[in-house]
């Protein structure tokens, strides 16, 4: 087997990323790998639920070009696009939603259950809120051994309501942990828009209520979602503590496979369309002359068929093992 | 009891620098019960931690201390606390190692207070067990005094999984000498013979265990009374190696009678004996009532050493169920 070298494929990946044509690659990829992804679930290859994030991509991507393997990250069930931004592989990805044995946890955890150690994403949670906590926790660890590392916190506008985004993040700044929370407001939680269920515009606006810093951001320009991620990064690692950042963004797609998305006003796509995160970094890349429009094209088709491919091989991948029904429920006998 | 189970943290964060404490008045306060007297003052702030009241938050961050490899022990000052946080134990921390192919464990103990028999009230007096012990990947544990704290807590933040350690509250502050040599002896999983016997096999976990050996004692019939120790895993070869002897098996429960953890074992260990029993697997147990305050209620809710006694003597000598004294007095 080639275990070794697709070891360390995910962690090239995420080198990558310092490249800004390669940022914008995996802008594509996730794109991409999340449209075929519900196109799989439509034609019923996969069963349960699946939540994509097309619009969202520069979130994801912006964070993983600025974070170290090392820290540690935890997300939410909206999590394809981070596992491919942080450098897991579109195959693993894929073969995880098809419950085969090439997936991240070889079928067992699913579409809302991804994680990998190498690139530092811990367990995607299916809990609203609750990689809040966990995340400080893990920069609490950060903390008690004395490195630099931090953590990271992503949920949704959905979360910033329930009990473990206020428990979490008051701890982590009563603590000064090295952690950054990150909300990804799409304005949407589940099939309710953020203002029937929240009273304030912006969610960055609670960080004043834990004496932290909170951030407003455009979760559509992948160059300020990294300035802003390094500014809090950079906070964290020097020892002044958390900060809650606020992507403003949009999910093209509804909230899980079953959503049409019907609740949304007629025409609130089609302007946030016009803000599209891969588009804005493609004029940009050609304004900067880093790219041609001709360039840009083929790295498109190329990055389809690459995904494309990723797809068939996951699909090549062996059905779940029983095995591993039963590898990973304790350790074991203790003591 | 308190002592032993301030001594067990202590020993074992002297032998491992990744073990840390936190939890409600932990620190300063050095616990409500007094379990972690001297240990801030030993191991520093760093280690030992008051948390915000805040269940859902610190528990969370045990679990992602964990996944970073500490071994944290969180206190619940009453096990009733664990309602708020129970996602994060149950949802979160038994599953991942699971969700995580073994990259990522929980090896952390969530300690908590928990029983009937002091004044505290509905919310502050149930046993719990079983809203732990349907989650594979959860360990459930239980000590029934001084001794088995200490070795089942040392065990317990050995462990490299979540380990649910509850605490009977009623027995803080019973004495007895503790060997500390002996801890290993003590496993989570591995049942322990208080009193041997050959008539009735009694099986008993927690604060039952005392009740079960007082009755045992007070019995005029042989009866053998096992200490579970924990109730996920538990020890079904122990128990059914003594009812494959006695012929008899009587549970008894500081909880209420359904779902109780006793009908896990008289299913396993009455199918497994099926053929040796000579009377009726029997639970003894506490009625399906909210623990009440008042203390001529609440000495009725929990089962004497004398009722057991009396139930044992019943049903050895009839071979008959004895019925529950709430559905005689009903009547």
């Amino acid at each position: 087997m080639t275990e070794t070298a697709t070891a360390t494929r995910p962690l090239e990946r995420r080198k990558e990323l310092s490249d800004p044509l390669m940022r914008h690659r995996r802008m594509i990829e996730i794109r991409h790998a999340e449209d075929i992804i519900k196109e799989l679930f439509a034609s019923g290859l996969i069963a349960g639920s699946t939540h994509t994030c097309q619009g969202q991509e520069a979130v994801s991507v912006g964070i993983a070009s600025v974070i170290r393997p090392t820290d540690l990250v935890g997300c939410t069930y909206r999590g394809h696009g981070h596992a491919l931004a942080l450098g897991i592989e579109p195959v693993s990805v894929i073969a995880e939603i098809l419950g085969r044995q090439g997936g991240t946890t070889g079928g067992v955890g699913g579409s809302m259950h991804l994680s990998s150690k190498e690139v530092g994403l811990m367990p995607t949670t299916a809990i609203i809120g609750a990689g809040i906590p966990i995340s400080a926790g893990a920069a609490w660890a950060a903390q008690l051994s004395g490195t630099d590392d931090i953590a990271i916190s992503l949920f949704g506008d959905g979360a910033s309501n329930i009990g473990a985004f206020h428990e979490g993040i008051n701890i982590a700044a009563v603590w000064k942990l090295p952690v950054v929370f990150i909300c990804e407001n799409n304005l949407y939680g589940e099939y309710s828009r953020i203002d029937s269920t929240t009273a304030v515009e912006d969610i960055a606006d609670r960080a004043s209520s834990y004496g932290i810093p909170g951030v407003v951001v455009d979760g559509q320009d992948i160059d300020v979602v990294m300035a802003a991620v390094t500014t809090a990064v950079d906070r964290a690692r020097a020892g002044d503590g958390p900060t809650l950042i606020e992507m403003k963004t949009y999910r093209y797609a509804g909230h899980s496979r079953s959503d049409p998305a019907t609740y949304r006003p007629a025409g609130e796509l089609d302007e946030w369309l016009l803000r599209d995160p891969i588009t804005l970094h493609a004029e940009k890349l050609m304004a900067d002359g880093l790219a041609t429009q001709a360039e840009l094209e083929a790295m498109d088709a190329e990055v389809v068929a690459s995904v494309e491919q990723a797809v068939e091989n996951a699909k090549m991948s062996p059905v779940a093992e029983i095995a591993d029904m039963f590898a990973h429920v304790t350790a074991g006998k203790g003591r | 009891m308190r002592q032993a189970i301030a001594a067990a943290i202590a020993d074992e964060m002297a032998a491992d620098d990744h073990v840390i404490l936190l939890g409600e008045d932990v620190a300063e306060a050095e616990g409500v019960f007094k379990t972690s007297e001297g240990l801030l003052e030993r191991f520093g702030p760093e280690r030992v931690r008051d948390t915000p009241i805040a269940e859902m938050g610190f528990i969370g961050l045990a679990v992602g201390v964990a996944a970073a490899g500490y071994r944290p022990v969180v206190e619940i000052m009453f096990g009733e606390f664990m309602g708020v946080a129970l996602d994060q134990l149950s949802t979160q921390a038994a599953k991942m190692r699971y969700l995580s192919r073994g990259e990522f464990t929980s090896p952390m103990v969530v300690r908590m207070s928990v029983g009937p028999g002091l004044g505290f009230g509905a919310q502050h007096s149930q046993t719990l067990e079983t809203w732990f012990a349907n989650t594979p990947g959860l360990k459930v544990v239980q000590p029934s005094g001084a001794q088995s704290a200490y070795g089942l807590l040392r065990a317990a933040i050995q462990d490299d999984d979540p380990v649910v350690f509850l605490e009977p509250r009623i027995l803080y502050g019973e004495r007895e000498e503790v060997d500390t040599s002996t801890y290993l002896d003590y496993e989570i999983g591995k049942a322990r013979t208080a009193v041997s016997g050959t008539d009735v096999t009694l099986v008993a976990l927690g604060q039952a265990v005392p009740i079960a050996i007082a009755a045992a004692q007070a019995s005029s019939v042989s009866v053998e009374v096992i200490d579970l120790g924990s109730i996920s895993p538990w020890d079904a070869d122990a128990v059914a190696a003594s009812v494959e002897r006695t012929g008899r098996l009587v549970i008894v429960e500081a909880n209420p009678y359904s779902g109780g953890w006793g009908a896990e074992i008289v299913a396993e260990v009455g199918s497994r004996c099926f053929g040796k029993l000579v009377a009726p697997a029997h639970r003894i147990t506490c009625p399906d009532v909210p623990v009440p305050y008042s203390a001529t209620l609440e000495e009725r809710y929990i089962p004497t050493a004398e009722s057991v006694t009396d139930q044992i003597a019943h049903l050895v000598g009839s071979g008959t169920l004895p019925e529950p004294w709430w559905k005689k007095e009903k009547r």
